[in-house]
Formats: C-alpha cells, sequence, structure tokens
C-alpha cells in the first residue's frame, strides 16, 4: 500500500556479493530497507496524527461537556442576555459582544499599525535597519499575557484615565460609544492591551505576504512613473490583498481568545453597553474567572459551551486565515517565516 | 503634490514602526522601573509569605515553572519534532496537507479552551490539581508550534545531501535522522527553545490544572505554582506588597523567556541568515 513514497527512493546499489544474482535477491533486499523505512514512517505518522485526533478530541469533548447546557437553553443562549447561578439561568450574549468588540477596537488600533509596520520594514526602510525593527516588533509577541495585563491595570489604564479618555469625552462625548464614567476597566483599555498584543502577529505575516510579492510588480509601477508611494499602493497592496487580510484575521483570531492581559483590564462586568469606557466581558474572561467558582453542574456545563463557542470561532477563524495566506505566501520555498 | 504624499506617507509608515517599538521599550522599562529594586537574593530563594507581612520571594514559583515546563517539553517536544520530521519527510500528500493545516489552526488556539479541556481528562477524574495536568495543557500548546518550526528546519537542508545518502545507499529513515535531521538540529533546537519560551509564560491554561501553590513544592502529582501564576495571583490582590512583588516577578518572568527567545533566534540567524 504505502510502499512507494513521494519522491520514489533510489534502489540501493546491490552489495557486491558473491552469489549469482539473479531477478529476485534485489527485490528481496529492497524489501529489507523498505521494512525499516515503513517502521520509521509508520512512527512519525502516528506522532503525526496527534494532532487531527487532538483538534477532534478538544472538540468532542468540550461538545460532550457542554451538552447539558445546550439541551436546556438551545440557541437562546447565544442571545440572552441572563447570567445568573443561582437561578441558574444562562445567557453568554454579553461576553459575545464583548470578545467581538474588544477585538474590533483592538482591531481599528491595530491593522494600521502593523501593516504600518510590515510596509515600512520591507519598502522603505534603509536595510540596516529591516532586521531589528522586525526582531523587535516580534519581540512583543514574546511577552506573556499575563505581564501584558500587569501592564495594563498599573500603567496603561492610569495613562487612559489621566490623558487619553478626557480628551476623547470632550470631542466624542456625545456619541454612544463614549457615554459613562470612565473607571478603568473597560472594553477601551482591553481593546488597547489586544492591540498591541496582536500587532506582531499581523505585521509578521503581512511582512512576509509583501515579501512574497515580485519585485517586478514594484519595477513596473515605477518604470511608468509611479512614486514610491504609488508603487506600493496601486501594486504591491493590491498583489498581497488576500494575503494581508488573511493576516489581519490570524489578529482577529488572536484577539478572541486572548485570556489574562483581558481578564486583568476589562472589568468582567455581564452587561452590554456600546460605550467604550463601560468594563464588558469576554468569553475567555469568563471561563478564567468563574470555572473555579462554578460549583454546580449546570454552571460548569455552560462554561463549557462558552468555551466551545469561542473554540469554533477561533478555529473557522484561524482556517479562513490560513487558507488566504497560503494563497498568497505558500510558494515561497520556506513557507510560513512567522513563529 | 504626489512626491509629497509619497514622503507624507513613508514618514507615517516609519512613524508606525517606530510606535510598535516604542511599546515595546515602554513596556519593558516599566518592567524594569518597577521590578528591579524589589529583586534581591531573598526573592530567588524564599517563598511568598501570608498576606499582610513585606518580603518573601518566588522559589517556589520560579521552581514550579522549571517543573511544569520541563515535563510539558518532555511530552511535547518528542511528538512535535516526530510530526515536524513527517511534514517535512511525507507531507506533501493529503495527510501531510490536513496536518499541516490544523497544526496552524491549533496554533491560534485559546490557551484557556486547552486549559478547560486538560482539566476535563487530567483533574476531575483524579480529584485534584496537578503540576502535570498543567504540564499537559502545555505539552498541547506546544506540538503545533514545535511541529511546524521543525518541518521549516529540516526544508532547509540542501536536497542534495539527502540525495547523496540515498545514493551511498543509507536507507530512508537513517537518511533523515543521521543526515537530515542532524544537518538541521541546530535549528530545531532552536525552534524547541523559542516554543519552550512561549510556553513558558502561559498562565490560562494553568489556572485549572497546576492551579497555584503557595509552598514550595516539587511534587507534580499536586497543586504546583508558577510564575505566570503568581504574578496574576498579586496583580489581582489588594496589597500594595503583592503589587511591588507581582512586578518583580514579571521581571524575572520576561528575562527567562527573552533570554530564551533572544539566544534562540540569534542562533537561527547564525546559521540560516536571512540576508534582506
Amino acid at each position: 500500500m504505502t510502499t512507494l513514497p513521494i519522491e520514489p527512493v533510489p534502489a540501493p546499489p546491490s552489495p557486491p556479493s558473491i552469489e549469482t544474482p539473479s531477478a529476485e535477491p534485489r527485490w528481496t533486499s529492497l524489501r529489507g530497507v523498505n521494512a525499516s523505512d515503513r517502521v520509521y514512517k509508520t512512527i512519525l505518522t502516528g506522532l503525526a496524527l496527534a494532532l487531527p485526533l487532538l483538534i477532534v478530541a478538544l472538540f468532542l469533548q468540550l461538545f460532550v461537556s457542554a451538552l447539558p447546557a445546550i439541551r436546556r437553553f438551545g440557541f437562546s443562549f447565544l442571545w440572552t442576555s441572563t447570567w445568573d447561578p443561582v437561578a441558574e439561568i444562562y445567557g453568554a450574549a454579553p461576553m459575545i459582544f464583548g470578545t467581538l468588540a474588544s477585538s474590533f477596537i483592538a482591531l481599528l488600533i491595530a491593522v494600521p499599525l502593523a501593516l504600518g509596520v510590515a510596509i515600512f520594514i520591507t519598502e522603505f526602510a534603509p536595510r540596516w535597519v529591516r532586521q531589528p525593527v522586525a526582531f523587535l516588533v516580534e519581540l512583543l509577541a514574546a511577552i506573556p499575557s499575563v505581564v501584558y495585563g500587569l501592564w495594563g491595570v498599573f500603567v496603561l489604564i492610569p495613562f487612559l484615565r489621566s490623558y487619553v479618555v478626557p480628551p476623547l469625552k470632550a470631542v466624542f462625548g456625545w456619541t454612544p460609544f463614549f457615554q459613562g464614567v470612565f473607571y478603568g476597566n473597560s472594553l477601551l483599555a482591553g481593546g488597547i492591551i489586544l492591540a498591541i498584543m496582536i500587532v506582531p502577529y499581523i505585521a509578521a505575516v503581512s511582512r512576509e505576504v509583501l515579501l512574497a510579492v515580485p519585485a517586478s510588480q514594484r519595477e513596473a509601477a515605477l518604470g511608468m512613473g509611479a512614486t514610491r508611494w504609488e508603487a506600493v499602493w496601486t501594486a504591491v497592496l493590491p498583489y498581497g490583498r488576500a494575503g494581508l487580510i488573511g493576516a489581519i484575521i490570524l489578529g482577529l483570531g488572536r484577539a478572541l481568545g486572548e485570556t489574562m492581559a483581558v481578564t486583568l483590564v476589562i472589568g468582567n462586568r455581564h452587561d452590554i453597553s456600546l460605550s467604550a469606557l463601560q468594563p464588558a466581558y469576554t468569553m475567555a474572561a469568563a471561563i478564567a474567572n468563574e470555572f473555579s467558582e462554578a460549583t454546580t453542574n449546570m454552571y460548569l456545563s455552560a462554561l463549557f459551551e462558552v468555551g466551545l463557542i469561542l473554540f469554533v470561532i477561533t478555529v473557522v477563524v484561524n482556517a479562513f486565515a490560513r487558507l488566504l495566506i497560503w494563497r498568497v505566501a505558500r510558494g515561497t520555498a520556506v513557507g510560513s517565516k512567522a513563529l | 503634490m504626489r512626491h509629497l504624499t509619497s514622503r507624507l506617507m513613508t514618514a507615517i509608515v516609519a512613524l508606525m514602526a517606530f510606535t510598535a517599538v516604542l511599546a515595546l521599550v515602554l513596556i519593558l522599562g516599566d518592567l524594569i522601573a518597577k521590578g528591579a529594586s524589589s529583586i534581591d537574593w531573598a526573592f530567588f530563594t524564599k517563598s511568598p509569605v501570608p498576606a499582610g507581612e513585606t518580603g518573601g520571594g518566588v522559589a517556589n514559583a520560579i521552581v514550579g515553572t522549571g517543573l511544569v515546563v520541563g515535563m510539558a517539553a518532555l511530552i511535547g517536544l518528542p511528538i512535535g519534532i516526530g510530526a515536524g520530521l513527517f511534514l517535512a519527510e511525507y507531507g506533501s500528500g493529503r495527510l501531510g496537507f490536513l496536518v499541516r493545516f490544523i497544526a496552524d489552526v491549533m496554533n491560534g488556539t485559546p490557551s484557556i479552551v486547552i486549559g478547560i479541556f486538560a482539566w476535563t481528562w487530567m483533574v476531575k477524574p483524579v480529584g485534584r490539581f496537578s503540576g502535570l495536568a498543567g504540564s499537559a495543557a502545555l505539552a498541547i500548546l506546544m506540538i503545533p508550534m514545535i511541529a511546524r518550526t521543525t518541518e521549516e528546519m529540516v526544508r532547509l537542508v540542501p536536497h542534495s545531501l539527502r540525495e547523496a545518502a540515498l545514493a551511498l545507499g543509507y536507507p530512508r529513515w537513517r537518511t533523515s535522522l543521521r543526515i537530515v535531521a542532524r544537518t538541521a538540529l541546530g535549528g530545531i533546537v532552536t525552534g524547541c527553545l523559542v516554543g519552550v519560551a512561549r510556553v513558558a509564560g502561559e498562565t490560562a491554561p494553568l489556572l485549572f490544572t497546576a492551579l497555584g501553590n503557595l509552598n514550595f513544592s516539587t511534587d507534580v502529582r499536586h497543586p504546583m505554582q508558577t510564575l505566570s501564576l503568581q504574578i496574576y495571583v498579586y496583580a489581582t490582590g489588594p496589597f500594595e506588597e503583592w503589587h511591588r512583588l507581582a512586578w518583580a516577578a514579571a521581571l524575572v518572568l520576561m528575562s527567562l523567556v527573552l533570554i530564551l527567545a533572544v539566544v534562540a533566534r540569534w542562533a537561527t540567524r547564525q546559521r540560516y541568515g536571512r540576508g534582506r
């Protein structure tokens, strides 16, 4: 069945044996080689199968654990907002809203920033700056989530309170998005922390996508008299559009599932408010906060359903992003260089 | 006008890059400014003192981090490297595509979800939290990462090397292990370091598995403290003293992760210079 790997194994030269060679022994000796090869392949395949098995096990386990809540609340779990452990009524709408809203704010800030970084590194920066800047931005991804959270609580929130929110309220205070008193822990703080956290991911993948754009695209545009920016805007970016969108969606996937930093700064309140200055909740934060206090089975099951929703959303988002990125950057020899 | 626009956009784009780097500098600067003064010998050698008292250290958390992450590496690295070798050697078929795709998708799976998954399998049946369950959760996080970097590093090995070995009559598996994997060993090791550094800073998957432990403990079958968990507890606590310790612990964790990541990337650069 699996005798032929993708690259055919070149037949080893038969050892200079004294016995009379016939057509058959050649094959038997090859068989022997193939047997150990087959064992090797089987072992590697087994290890590789761990990944599909894990993802299936994850999904099934979450589903089974969430089943009581799914049975009891059905789809109303998604759009009702009562979360009452005492009465055993659970609706996850505030968390779903908070997750989407905080990720949206994060994208709003992170996308221009990250694309700027990627364009700067690939198109405009002097050669000697490129590696260091790329390296430093990627280091942002190495900072642990909980450290971001700590920084958010003790540095970012006081900074927002004194320097950012007052002018924001002065200018946009009349819109529903900046209503209410700012206590610190809020959707805005969560969104900003998330933005800093996903910049390195979007930037790294975008950079790779831009590097995969053939030089001839730029040269053609420049040759027609375009300025360097026009070359980027009219030739390079459109060429890599699918990959760039993929990079952004990948960032979105990260933002949706981010837990610790958000839990520390978003305020953790079961409430839907359009105002970015008000506390909110995310699905990941809800699990982190309430899982250990979930004493009844239904409570636990509801949290598992939250986990299941989060898992399914991120898997779909990530799969979509990967397909888009692969379409553009797959042709490069090494594939994904982003860590 | 058009040239002015081009100049302006160049400036804006450069400003964006500067802002991103500035964010890193600010965060690292704050960590050092607020954490460094609390770090002394006692911080590394003592366990936490009861709330309200001053002093105490994170010796238990440092040892716990080492144990939990070390065991995660023991579980995760062989599977990850094996899967990576599979992708590089046999990965051009349909199964290869599937595994690669799933690895990429799992790389983005929220770690908290993996935490509650590990809780269901490793904590609930036993009835108690344990460092081992934490390691299992971290290992699951590590596997897709390691698989992909291993694959990439192995693919960098020149094809001629493999062909030479095969032509000499080396069986495929020996070629793969003794020639190809060995040539890529530096890259694989650094990839592993990056993976380990990444999970060393994780908190969410440990909340319901390793749980945390205020006492010094080396028994992996019981709750265990890690630096990340300790930072979380201290950061959410009401005491000024705790916040001070949180910054110090964050500085230690950050240094640990950064040293691993920087060493790994620097070593990779030496070996496979990507001159751009």
